[in-house]
């Protein structure tokens, strides 16, 4: 191997060890998903030594992004990467469809029932049928689209008489 | 944390952009400002959190906005300079959002006004060339998908509700008319930017807009005034009184202690 592509090997497995601190890093309001299972870390680049991170938000007005951001810092700090750089990017914005199916089986787990369907435009407003993370039952009925946090409406099950929050689909 | 901070703008393009941004983050700032003061003060708890969660969405757009605002004009403001530091005559947003926030009706129905006016307008601006306008676009455009969807839920149903709300509602319409005209406005700065592919034309997206407006109204028993009228000016940094004092209020912490940081 040359020298080059060795050095070059050192880097993609800091890289990767640095992708890997910033992706244990948990959503503050929903902490068992970690921002890599969200899909809000976007990128982690690695040049010089200094490592810069890209993060991208649920909603506009999600205050979770600062402590997330802060959070993100710390971790690659301890990770022994100095002066991390934590980015905010909108462009391509964040969606549902993003979460994949483990983490949605998380959120269910944790009493959250996770987003039906796809965030896509067209289907945005189809779906009104939500299954209670308590019983399973979809005899359920929205108290209000808008809960504890932006991201999440309220929610009430019909069958087991449970409240809970819904992870809204965008 | 650090926003985008390397951005490829024309050089020609660079003040109108500015001010476009500074519209467009001014018009959610004050908009979630007049929202938050609902906080606390909704008549059931659901619709407090559903205000402050409104709010909150503005202010989140205008703080995306703002940011860029800053960077595209490159002479080193953040947002918080930009929504705490300008005065009233700086400020470029459409003079219906600086209404005071009036009875729950008056906030419905300018809500769903604006609601639905961005949801059509975030809609097309995700067409535009510039990436980071398209992508605070297509996430605010999702949200005021809920604005709107919300607020016309309450207009339908206090408009056909009691001979009390109703009449509430029509007095909030018959005001808030008058000021409508200027959210489809479109001078020589969106020109420029509609003709490099940056903006959208407000003008071209009234029709649209009037006809989800009608049938809304019409389902909530409520005429729609036919007027043409419209006050105008707010764009240009002609505004109301009430835009001063609720600057007043709303910049106090940065102007007394300036930099104050949490």
């Amino acid at each position: 191997m040359s020298a080059a592509a060795a050095k070059q090997d050192v880097i993609e497995s800091d890289r990767q060890r640095a992708w890997r601190a910033a992706a244990a890093v948990c959503d503050p309001e929903v902490p068992v998903l970690t921002i890599e299972d969200l899909g809000v870390l976007r990128s982690v680049e690695l040049e010089d030594a200094s490592v810069t991170v890209e993060i991208t938000p649920t909603y506009s007005g999600c205050p979770a992004m600062n402590t997330i951001a802060l959070d993100v810092e710390v971790a690659l700090e301890k990770a022994g990467f100095s002066k991390p750089v934590v980015k905010l990017v909108h462009s391509p914005a964040w969606t549902t469809d993003w979460m994949n199916d483990a983490a949605r089986e998380k959120l269910r787990v944790f009493g959250i029932a996770p987003p039906a369907g796809s965030g896509s435009r067209g289907v945005l407003f189809g779906i009104d049928e939500i299954a209670c993370p308590k019983c399973g039952s979809v005899n359920t009925r929205k108290i209000s689209e808008f809960g504890s946090t932006a991201c999440k409406a309220h929610y009430t099950c019909n069958a087991c008489f449970e409240p809970f929050d819904y992870f809204k689909c965008i | 944390m650090a926003a985008v901070d390397e951005i490829s703008v024309d050089e020609a393009l660079k003040e109108p952009l500015t001010t476009f941004c500074l519209r467009l983050a001014d018009f959610a700032l004050v908009s979630g400002h007049r929202l938050s003061e609902w906080a606390g003060h909704a008549p059931i708890l659901e619709e407090d959190l559903a205000l402050a969660n409104l709010g909150l969405d503005m202010i989140g757009q205008a703080r995306a906005l703002y940011t860029y605002a800053g960077v595209v004009e490159g002479e080193g403001r953040d947002e918080d300079q930009l929504a705490y530091l300008r005065r009233d005559t700086d400020y470029l947003s459409p003079l219906i959002v600086e209404l005071p926030k009036g009875d729950f009706a008056f906030t419905m129905v300018r809500q769903y006004f604006v609601g639905s006016f961005l949801l059509l307008y975030f809609g097309e601006l995700t067409h535009s060339r510039d990436q980071t306008l398209a992508g605070i676009a297509a996430k605010a455009e999702k949200e005021m998908a809920y604005h709107r969807r919300h607020c016309g839920e309450w207009v339908i149903r206090l408009g056909d509700g009691t001979s009390e709300s109703h009449d509430r509602m029509e007095d909030a319409l018959d005001t808030l008319w008058s000021y409508v005209g200027e959210l489809f406005e479109c001078d020589q700065i969106d020109r420029i930017l509609i003709e490099a592919g940056i903006a959208v034309d407000a003008s071209a997206l009234k029709d649209q807009w009037l006809a989800d407006v009608r049938s809304v109204f019409e389902e909530a028993t409520l005429t729609v005034p036919d007027s043409e009228f419209s006050h105008t000016g707010g764009r240009s940094g002609k505004h109301t009184e009430h835009l001063s004092h609720m600057l007043g209020v709303m910049q106090t912490l940065q102007r007394s202690f300036p930099g104050a940081d949490w």
